[in-house]
Order: C-alpha cells, then structure tokens, then sequence
C-alpha cells in the first residue's frame, strides 16, 4: 500500500510542477504577443489618448517594471484567487469564467459521458464478433470520423438539422430575444442538442477503437477460452469476462481525452455561437484579452493534466506489471 | 481529430501488401493531383465573376461558386494545395523536434531525460488547441505562425516513441562494442541510431501530417491561422458560415469533404508504411 501510495503523491507533485510550467509558459507566450495591452484595452480611444497618458496606464499596470516581477506579481494574484479583469465581457475574469463554465461543463460533460457510453458498447459489440459485417461498420465509422475535422461535422449538422430540416435552432443557448432568466430547461436541451451531438458522434470513434482491440485481446485469452470449455453462453462471456476487462482501459483512454474534447468544444461553440468556454476563449484570442486568455489556459490545462495523471495511475491499476521506476524511464 | 499512431492495432490492420501498395498509388496519384492541379491553374481559377454569384453545383462549376463568383472547385483545390505546404512543413519541423529531444532524453543525462520528460508532460497537458491560440496570438497570426504553432505542438507523441527506441537499442551488442572502443555518446546517437529511427520518423511524419492539417485548418477557421485573403480550407469554411442559413450549403459542404478526404488519403498510406515497416507484421 505504501508503494501504490508513494506513487500516487508522486504524480500530483508532478501535476503541480507541470501546472506552474504552464502558467509560465503561457505568461512568456502572452508577453511575446505583439498586441499592445494598452492599445487592446483603448480600442477605438486610442485616438484620443496621449503618450503621457498611456506611460500612466503603463505605470498603474506595471507594465514598466521588468518581466520577471511582473511574473511574480501575476503569479501571487492568481494564487490568492484574483484571476483579474476581462476587457472583453467587462467583468471580472473569475466571473466570466464561472459563468461560462456552466454552460460548458453541461455540453463536455454530457458529450463526455455519451461518448464513453456509446463507444464503449460498440467497441464491445465489435470486438465480440471481429470480422462481422457490423464490426465492419463501426470501424469504418470509427475510422472515418477519427479523421473528420470537427467543424465541418457541426457545419454539415447545422446544414442538415438546423437550416434544410429545422428541427433544432440555429445558435446560441436560448431563443434570441428571451433573457437568460427566463429560457426553459427544454428550450436549454434543445439549443445543446447539435454541439452535443457534434462532440459525441466524434468522441465516440477513439473510445470505440480502442476497446475493439482490447475486447479482440480478451477474447483470445486463456480465460475466455476456460469459460468458453465450460460451457459459457457468449453473452455470458461477453459481459462477465469481456466488459469488467475492457471497462478500465476504456476509462483510461477517457481520461486522456479530455483535452481533445475541450478542443472539440471550441470548435464546436464556435460554430453554434453557444456560450461556453470555448467562444469565451477565440473572443479573448481575438481581442488581446490577455488576463481572460492566460486564466482559460490555466484552467484547461488543470483539467487536461489532472485527466492525464488520473489515466496515467489507472494505466497502472489496470496493469500492476508495469512498474512505475520502468515506465517512467520509458518502458511505453 | 485523434493521433493513434502509437497503438498499431487500432486502426483497421492492412496486412496484405498489395492492398497496402494499391490503396497507397490511389492516394499519392491523388495528393499529387491535387498539388499540380493547383500549380497549373495559377491564379485564373480564382476571378471573380459577378454574374455567376452563389450558383448551386453544376457542370461548368462541380462545387458551386462563392458570393464573389469564384468557382469552389478552384478554391478548395488552391486550398487543399496550401494545406499540404503547411502541413508538410510543420509535420517534418516537428519530426525532426520530436527527433532531436528523444536522442537527447535517451542518451543524454537523467537530468535531461527528466527535462524532456517535463516538457512532454507540458504540452500534453494543455489542450491543443488552447495551446495553438497562445502561440498563434503570441506570434500575431499568420502563415508563419501557423506552421510554427502547429510544429511545436505535434512532437511529443513521436518523442515518446523514439525514445523508448532508443532505449531499446541501448543494449544491443554493437552498441556495448562501440561504447567499449570509447566513442563518445554522440558518436553513437549519430551513426547507431540515427539510422535506425530513420523509418520511424517516415511513418512519425505521414501519420503528424493528418493531424498538422486539421490543426491548421481548425486555427484557421477560429480566425488566429491565415490571412483571410489567401484561399485555405479554414477559411473557405469560415466564409461559408455566413451563406449557410442562405441554404448555400455546398459553401460548407465540399471544402471539408476534400480536406476529410485528404487526411483519409495520409491516414491510409502512413499506416500502411507502417504495417508494411513494422517486424511484427512481417508474418502475414
């Protein structure tokens, strides 16, 4: 226990180290950025804004002090929870986030969850009859939308769904003209239907994969074969051998994929003019919205990594045979 | 928009060599197609014609036109052309990245293999994406900054994989003899392994290239890629948005079948050279 412990504590300090990169790397990346804060924040006053005025800016900024101190200040701030102000939505970044994040979560968590549900059960269902003309389907299923750009799915949908059949509407996260109040749960489902469907119809294809080849792996085990002489149905072997071996590595693989689903929102909010994260994200890229920028980066980032350390230990409970010495000097 | 290259049994195994070399003529004929087509239309297949705006698919224009008259065909070609320069660029920028930190995480120090290490973790913990947008925005968009975002962010998976190469041929035998004649590690890395990841680093580019391209054309379409001027996929998609709700739908409609088809074409032939590379699918 102490060995599994050791581990663990192991990989969330690492967590740590690989966050405190990040913040840095994406604060140099920001500072190298050739828009001007000032001429971000100004926008159309710049006109009317002398040199003088925007040394003053610069001074209450701390633009003129040395990167270095800028870093540490920035740094100290954002650990005391003052993440700063978003020029963009006028309001403070913690705010906008939060905000933002609940109309997000909504859409990647549900997304996540019918991935994983959805290419599970296929992966299962093709890798118990490898070779059948439904394996065949999902791999080339599988195998096409793998390769599919995301925003030309959610585009092909909103062609189909929103303008040739309108059946789902066209954008954002409720009827235009109806205050956020006052948008029903239903009408709120029905503005998630298309991103939702864009992120789970894309999700699906890794996950089905993947557990195609585990479940084939399984099926040609000694075990399976045991159960099969003793007279097991295939159903019974499928669910009672198949499942609870595949299920782990399935969740692994879920885990790791979360940064490939936050990708997938962006484009996918972008498309539907939804609310999320994801738009907040181009609008601050866009506008030069630095501090907004720098505390997505940050909070995504969290979440990747903190998926990828949860994947990287459950590889390991998945398969006690790798040891950790090993596979971190590269034994993949 | 997923990299499986270092799971070999996950995509559809081709095991048979004739079909590997058959579906591979298919899609360089057509890659190539693709590239002269663009060069030999030049620049007379972009005119605008203002009588012929918006029109639906026919036969003098396969894809329809655009809201200035300009035949789609044309464009998504022209497109599709430039796709495959920058992809081309970034996927071998970041194949000889992923190159260099694995020999030196391999063969360097502990001190540098846990660097390395640290790197990788770093830029797979931030979304990819988010992680294209930063370095795009901090390098103000662009072509440039579209090869130099999507290079700098497609090498750890490949890193990995040669790494754990490396490691491997640590311990072959002319290895021990060369290191027993005291050649330094350098010597080593130069002219014993170098030359054994050569065919990993074949497969590591065609298969990054799908992937170069998609982020390409992702990064466009979210306005921090190209030059809206210049005729690339994301920004033929991006243009189309505004003309969907219209029902111009082949606007939005071919420009990503090409590009899905494209990387379909890479995804085909970099796992057969990979099938047909790799010692343990030798037996079929």
């Amino acid at each position: 226990m102490g060995y599994w412990k050791a581990f663990v504590i192991g990989r969330i300090a690492r967590l740590a180290l690989v966050l405190a990169g990040v913040a840095a790397v994406a604060f140099i990346l920001a500072k190298f950025s050739p828009v001007d804060p000032i001429n971000a924040y100004l926008g159309p006053d710049i006109a009317r804004v002398g040199p003088e005025q925007r040394a003053l800016i610069a001074e209450k900024w701390g633009l003129d002090q040395p990167l270095s101190v800028q870093f540490t200040k920035w740094l100290a701030s954002l650990l005391s929870g003052d993440l700063g102000w978003s020029i963009t939505y006028n309001s403070s970044v913690a705010d906008v986030i939060s905000e933002r994040f609940r109309s997000s979560v909504v859409l990647m968590g549900l997304a996540w969850a019918f991935s994983g549900l959805i290419g599970f059960s296929l992966g299962i269902w093709a890798g118990a009859h490898p070779g059948s003309w439904t394996d065949r389907i999902i791999r080339l299923y599988s195998y096409v939308l793998a390769a599919a750009p995301t925003f030309w799915i959610a585009i092909l949908l909103l062609i189909v769904f929103s303008v040739g059949l309108r059946w789902t509407p066209v954008c954002c996260a409720g009827p235009i003209g109806v205050l956020p109040e006052d948008v029903t749960a239903l009408q709120k489902l029905h503005h998630l239907l298309l991103p939702l469907v864009t992120l789970s119809v894309l999700g699906v294809a890794q996950i089905a994969l993947h557990t195609r080849v585990k479940m084939i792996e399984i099926m040609q085990s000694d075990f399976v074969l045991y159960a099969k002489a003793q007279g097991g149905t295939p159903l019974d072997i499928v669910l009672r051998h198949g499942v609870r071996n595949a299920a782990l590595p399935a969740v692994t693989v879920l885990f790791a994929s979360l940064g490939e689903l936050f990708g997938g929102s962006i484009l996918a909010e972008t498309v539907f003019s939804y609310p999320g994260l994801g738009s907040a994200t181009i609008e601050s890229g866009i506008r030069g919205d630095v501090p907004l920028l720098l505390a997505i980066a940050i909070l995504t980032a969290f979440f990747v990594s903190a998926g990828n350390t949860i994947a990287d230990v459950l590889y390991h409970v998945a398969d006690p045979r790798i040891a950790p010495e090993r596979r971190m000097r590269g034994a993949e | 928009m997923t990299i499986a290259f270092e799971k070999s049994a996950e995509a559809p195994s081709i095991n048979n060599a004739g079909l590997v070399l058959g579906g591979f003529s298919i899609a360089v004929l057509l890659l190539a197609a693709v590239t002269l087509g663009a060069w030999l239309m030049g620049a007379s297949g972009l005119l605008s014609d203002f009588q012929a705006r918006l029109q639906p698919p026919s036969s003098s224009h396969l894809f329809g036109t655009d809201m200035l008259g300009r035949d789609m065909l044309a464009r998504t070609i022209k497109g599709l052309a430039l796709s495959l320069r920058i992809g081309f660029l970034a996927a071998g920028i970041s194949v000889i990245i992923a190159t260099g930190l694995a020999i030196l995480a391999a063969s360097g120090s502990r001190m540098a293999d846990a660097a390395v290490s640290l790197v990788v973790d770093m830029t797979m913990g931030l979304p990819h994406l988010v992680l294209l947008i930063l370095i795009s925005f901090a390098l103000g968009g662009g072509t440039t900054a579209v090869v130099i975002a999507v290079a700098v962010t497609h090498w750890p998976r490949l890193t990995r994989i040669l790494r754990a190469e490396i490691l491997q041929l640590q311990a072959a035998e002319y290895v021990t003899v060369s290191r027993n004649f005291g050649k330094s590690r350098w010597y080593i890395a130069r002219h014993h392994f170098l030359p054994h990841l050569v065919p990993q680093m074949i497969v590591g580019f065609v298969l990054l290239f799908p992937h170069a391209i998609l982020h390409e054309a992702g990064l466009t379409f979210l306005g921090f890629g190209i030059e809206p001027s210049k005729p690339a996929i994301g920004i033929l998609l991006s243009e189309s948005m505004r003309y969907l709700m219209a029902g111009k739908w082949w606007l939005g409609c071919f420009p990503g079948l090409m590009l899905l088809i494209a990387v379909l074409c890479f995804d085909f032939i970099g796992n057969g050279l990979r099938t047909l590379t790799d010692p343990r699918g030798s037996q079929q």
